[in-house]
């Protein structure tokens, strides 16, 4: 298997970590750190119950309708910044800004207007995508080329048919692009939302194992998200080669 | 000499352009006090030096781009932007590479609120004119130059514009596509009677289709000549390229973009 065979350095590397951390969880030398083995055991045990479940799906929403707010914003902002010098001069320094910002400490700003619930984490994640799906689009929209801009002119489209049939479209590669890389920022975003307000979804659960020392459970679950965060990153890679096809070939 | 026996160009204008002057932003100007008419239901052709001012020119009577003084009127009516009149063929094709044939074709029909139906129905009969039935679901990356071309021409003609404005229109395919695309072309817009303006660098290609000759001088361009060759069409096309007539065209001129040149 051609995939296994590519997979395999990565994994042994990472055997070799997890049987120190199983090594160091065994000698008790750090208090914080249980064996591996235990924790795996613990995944096992807590992923069924319906406190996760329901954290997951929480967790999930949030996620999703976050994304999707950013994506909904983000693809049209950047397109209208790519074709518009004026929106372009007001809005690309704050979106400069904002792209590295720290953006973690404006969660307690959001939080103090919107409160401790859903609301707070869906802005949250919708902060920590929009501002990389707007660059690309952007970029993208700046790519057109100029003749296909006149074409549409000239038999005669209106804006949105100009945006909806050929920005769009001419700008495709570059907008799934940041719409990967929103996504994976989102992840932090809705983890970190949920961490500070910590009484929704795998926020709350982290502050019951951390404040009950169950620090078995607090890593198997730090253990989960890692595996969503990574299979979110790859599947979007995925689609990405799958896209890249028609970027290739859209000359 | 059948397929173009045509009144003699004394008929109406169909494209008026008064005075037109065109600069830049960054001061480059492009063209200073142009006038010209445009015969209806000709083939005028635009002649002149590189970078001159013909994409210009012809982008303002498109509509595209504003001129700084004067005014282009289109069958009597004022030109300020785009209109249903005019259709464009570019240089570069302008295709969207993520739409089939059918559907660039159609697209001018498409914005306009056309049905389906009823525009693919119109975009087959003209894919099928300029000789590309069959290829309705190929994209344009699976195309030629020359291919790709006849797709954008199929585009102008399928909104049935008066005027057809075409820019360099065979300049991305080789010779022998070319002359076989020429004919093609002659005998289409003779059978439709458009209006035709398009730009060439070619003097023997200006002189082949052209019943009126606008050669422009060095930048910023005035009109410096109209040329009206004198030769008779829909005979043997080889018969027409060693003909007395288009051949002292040719070099008559030759001498004048040689003189506006020095
Ligand atoms: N958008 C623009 N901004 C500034 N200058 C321009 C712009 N477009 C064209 N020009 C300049 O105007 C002049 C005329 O350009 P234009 O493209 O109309 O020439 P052309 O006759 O079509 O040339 P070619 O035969 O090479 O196609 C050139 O000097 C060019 O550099
Ligand atoms: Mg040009």
């Amino acid at each position: 298997m051609k995939l296994f065979g590519y997979h395999v350095p990565m994994m042994t590397s990472l055997i070799l970590w997890i049987a120190l951390w199983e090594i160091l969880g065994q000698s008790g030398a750090a208090l914080v750190l249980p064996p591996f083995s235990a924790v795996v055991e613990r995944v096992f045990e807590i992923v069924p119950t319906p406190t996760y479940l329901k954290a997951l799906a929480i967790t999930a929403e949030a996620y999703l309708l976050g994304n999707l707010i950013a994506i909904v914003v983000g693809v049209p902002v950047g397109v209208l910044m790519g074709r518009s010098v004026i929106a372009d001069r007001l809005l690309l320094p704050w979106v400069n800004i904002f792209l590295s910002a720290p953006l973690s400490a404006l969660v307690p700003v959001i939080m103090v207007l919107f409160g401790l619930g859903m609301t707070t984490i869906v802005l949250t994640v919708v902060l920590f995508a929009v501002w990389i799906i707007v660059l690309d689009a952007r970029a993208g929209a700046r790519g057109i080329s100029p003749s296909l801009v006149e074409m549409a002119r000239s038999y005669g489209a209106t804006p949105w048919q100009a945006f909806s049939k050929i920005y769009l479209w001419a700008a495709l590669p570059e907008i799934l692009a940041g719409i990967r890389l929103g996504c994976i920022r989102a992840v932090k975003g809705v983890i970190i939302g949920q961490l500070l307000v910590s009484i929704v979804g795998f926020g709350h659960l982290f502050e019951i194992y951390s404040s009950n020392f169950l620090m078995e459970h607090f890593w198997a679950l730090v253990v989960t998200l890692f595996i969503f965060a990574f299979a979110i990153a790859e599947g979007l890679g995925y689609l990405e080669r799958r896209v890249e096809y028609y970027a290739a070939s859209r000359n | 000499m059948t397929a173009r026996a045509r009144p003699a160009i004394a008929d109406t204008p169909i494209i008026e352009v008064k005075n037109l002057s065109k600069t830049y932003e960054g001061g480059v100007e492009a063209l200073n006090d142009v006038s010209l008419d445009v015969p209806q239901g000709k083939l005028t052709t635009l002649l002149g030096p590189s970078g001159c001012g013909k994409t210009t020119l012809l982008k303002i009577i498109a509509g595209l781009i504003p001129s700084t003084k004067g005014e282009v009127r289109v069958s009597g009516r004022m030109v300020t932007g785009p209109g249903p009149d005019r259709a464009f063929v570019f240089q570069d094709f302008a295709l969207m590479p993520w739409a089939t044939v059918l559907r660039n074709v159609a697209f001018g029909l498409e914005l306009r609120g056309v049905g389906r139906e009823e525009r693919e129905a119109v975009a087959r009969r003209h894919i099928a004119e300029v000789g590309l039935a069959g290829f309705e679901h190929r994209h344009p990356h699976e195309l030629s130059g020359g291919m790709r071309q006849r797709v954008g021409l199929a585009r102008a003609l399928a909104v049935d514009a008066d005027v057809l404005l075409m820019d360099e229109p065979f300049s991305s395919v080789d010779e022998q596509t070319r002359r076989k695309f020429q004919e093609d072309m002659l005998s289409l817009l003779s059978a439709r009677g458009k209006t035709v303006l398009f730009v060439t660098h070619s003097i023997e290609e200006a002189v082949y289709l052209s019943d009126r000759i606008v050669l422009l001088s060095r930048r910023p361009s005035r009109v410096a000549e109209v040329i009206e060759p004198d030769i008779r069409r829909g005979d043997d096309p080889e018969a027409i390229r060693r003909h007395p007539a288009y051949l002292d065209t040719v070099e008559t001129i030759w001498q004048g973009l040689k003189r506006y040149l020095d």
